[in-house]
């Protein structure tokens, strides 16, 4: 069952499994275990990035595709289902037009892209897609009686998917796990207390209706490309990533693999993008066409470890996590340490520049630490660095049984 | 097949880069159960020539026909589906794959299973196992977890052998197949050439620089020289030649282990 679900492609070792399971039941049991609407946010960010990074994998992990264009598939996914929405009003049939809409417009752009310029070596093609996109950015600022322009295009979800909608009456409750343990362990006499406190309200709004809609569509997307990986299809993909010219010989028609996999990848970033749009109803081009975002992606990707889609979900889950709550921890930080560095002995005095180091207003250089660091010792990306652990010892396993077999 | 048609064919077939023309109107015919060897000094257009009946080149001038058809503007793949397999030269695999993954991706191509994407590849036992089955003849199975890249040179020339074999083609082109081989290796890829010559439905073509080899498998020998077909016929008349003596055996230095001394 798990081997159908997985299409047999584990995460192959223990701390990864750990991981991963921790992502997975963070994520389905989320609105239950963390408070707020930034939590409420963050994890439904890391839903949405956890597909847009996966499909952009599928591009750069296993077929070496750098595309720089993969926001512009993300925003026509947004726009259409925004479009969409607000021309035909906050149903649910003008929501599925925008969806497949999006997608469908997306596919066509992908495969155009696709058959135009795959034949170019690979930095040709990364420059095509950066022109392409960024005709693209210009054009949505543009037409603006359309998209909105810069200030971008914002609309009603289905009632059904709002805060106004009520799914059940009664209020349901969560239990911050996390403050649970955090006091347990700061404040360990106060047990009963704690948990009073731990528990909280949660309203069985459209949100959460909303939220569980993503959850859901992740998974399934996620599922599907695990599966798309590893079938016929995938090994092709990454023979071609491996030896273009052999697997010509071989007999495979290294274009039309290369198109359909820019078009897959392009019509999934799309899906992402019409997730984003519904769970922030307002869509700009600055979050969703910007080179930034484009970043952001290839650091998620590099980070989890590029070819393996199990990677998407650790990549962006740090990324998220260290996007929204580095400032925060930063901050905690700097206020904690502040009596220690003002106490400090005036011939001590210049050492407060650590403690300036650690100000919240200079998280983005931790987190460019964070990143180096992290591609430093993960050069294959954290999915990948254990699973080449788990490999090298699976071949030293089958030398030393061949050798026992076959004592010359 | 009627086997007085040639399996193969190149008609005036040229290719030249720039001022130089590495392979100079050569026409010849290819039929089937036959072991043609190609031989010639180092430039001489071998390698080319393959590059050019495969594909991998376009030529410049003339045309290639397989089964008689003209295929001189098909490329790669849709000759190899026509049934053309070539082993190349310069060891050519799938480094960061595994040596199992390696030949399976010959077993699928054949298979004609590429463009299944919801398919599971590891349930298709039918497909991994002729993997193992084509690994086992070159004496590889047992290393078939291991990433391309890790095997020592001679374990990747009987990759690259055994990869061809997976495609079953009706034409098997080997490029010094036994190139850098240990001595003790070269037996069990020339058994290998050998059996696959016993089928009277496959025709083979060898680029092969060491002459004992050649004149122990050759039904047939060609010479190529400075691009140009200089001697086509039976190997003991073929190097008995005096063209062949000066052309070819006259120019290859000891270098190839003072195999190339004519009988």
């Amino acid at each position: 069952m798990f081997d159908t679900i997985l299409s047999g492609d584990y995460p192959k070792s223990k701390v990864l499994n750990t991981v991963l399971l921790a992502i997975f039941f963070g994520l389905a049991l989320g609105p239950f275990l963390f408070d707020g609407a930034v939590a409420f946010s963050t994890i439904t960010n890391i839903c949405i990035f956890i597909v847009l990074v996966a499909s952009y994998d599928i591009l750069l992990g296993y077929t070496h595709i750098v595309s720089l264009a993969h926001t512009m598939f993300y925003g026509i996914g947004a726009y259409a289902v925004a479009i969409a929405m607000n021309s035909m009003g906050p149903s649910w049939g003008s929501m599925f037009v925008g969806v497949i809409g999006g997608v469908l417009v997306a596919a066509v752009i992908a495969l155009l892209v696709g058959l135009l310029s795959l034949r170019v070596k690979a930095l040709f093609f990364a420059l095509v897609t950066l022109a392409v996109a960024v005709g693209f950015g210009i054009l949505i600022s543009k037409f603006y009686a359309i998209t909105g322009g810069e200030q971008g295009l914002g609309f009603r979800p289905p009632r059904e998917l709002g805060p106004g909608f009520k799914l059940f009456e009664e209020r349901w409750y969560g239990f911050n796990a996390l403050g649970w343990l955090w006091n347990l362990v700061t404040d360990p006499g106060n047990l009963g207390e704690n948990t009073k406190q731990a528990v909280f309200d949660v309203r069985m709004s459209g949100r959460i209706v909303l939220y569980y809609v993503i959850f859901l569509t992740t998974v399934g997307l996620f599922l599907l490309m695990l599966r798309m990986m590893n079938s016929p299809f995938g090994r092709v993909l990454k023979a071609v990533r491996e030896n273009e010219f052999r697997a010509e010989a071989l007999g495979y028609r290294t274009v039309m693999f290369r198109t359909i996999n820019v078009v897959i990848a392009g019509a999934i970033a799309a899906l992402a993008g019409a997730m984003a749009a519904m769970s922030d109803p307002w869509v700009t081009p600055d979050s969703y066409l910007s080179l930034g975002v484009m970043v952001n992606i290839l650091l998620m990707c590099v980070i989890g470890g590029m070819g393996t889609l199990y990677g998407a979900m650790v990549g962006a889950t740090i990324f998220i996590l260290a996007e929204t709550y580095l400032k925060d921890f930063m901050e905690v930080a700097y206020d904690l340490t502040a009596g220690f560095f003002n106490a400090l002995p005036e011939w001590l005095s210049w050492l407060s520049f650590i403690h300036e180091l650690i100000s919240p207003d200079r998280w983005y250089f931790w987190m460019g630490l964070l990143f180096v660091l992290s591609v430093y010792f993960f050069p294959a990306g954290v999915v990948g660095q254990f699973r080449a652990k788990e490999l090298e010892s699976q071949i030293a396993d089958s030398e030393e049984g061949a050798s026992r077999t076959e004592p010359a | 097949m009627d086997s007085n048609h040639p399996v193969l064919e190149t008609e005036g077939l040229t290719i030249q880069f720039g001022g130089h023309v590495a392979v100079d109107h050569v026409s010849c015919q290819f039929h089937s159960g036959t072991l043609t060897s190609i031989v010639g000094p180092n430039g001489a257009g071998k390698t080319t020539y393959f590059n050019l009946i495969s594909g991998q080149l376009p030529p410049s001038e003339g045309s290639i026909r397989l089964f008689g058809r003209d295929i001189t503007d098909l490329p790669a793949p849709a000759r190899t589906h026509l049934g053309m397999g070539r082993a190349f030269q310069l060891t050519n695999l799938f480094p960061a794959l595994s040596v199992a993954e390696n030949v399976r991706l010959a077993v699928a191509s054949k298979a004609g299973i590429g463009y299944s994407l919801l398919g599971r590849a590891d349930r298709r036992v039918d497909i991994y196992e002729k993997a193992v089955h084509y690994l086992e003849q070159v004496g590889l199975a047992r290393r078939q977890q291991w990433p391309a890249a890790a095997l020592p040179h001679g374990d990747q020339r009987k990759l690259e052998v055994a990869i061809l074999m997976a495609l079953e083609p009706d034409i098997f082109m080997f490029d010094e197949p036994t190139a850098g081989m240990s001595v003790d290796e070269v037996p069990v890829i020339l058994d290998l050439i050998q059996s696959i010559k016993q089928d009277k439905n496959k025709t083979v073509l060898l680029v092969e620089h060491k002459m004992d080899v050649v004149r122990s498998l050759s039904d047939r020998i060609i010479v190529l020289h400075n691009g140009e077909l200089v001697a086509d016929g039976e190997p003991a008349e073929v190097i008995a030649s005096p063209v062949v003596q000066e052309a070819y055996l006259g120019m290859a230095p000891g270098g190839q282990e003072n195999e190339t001394t004519p009988a």
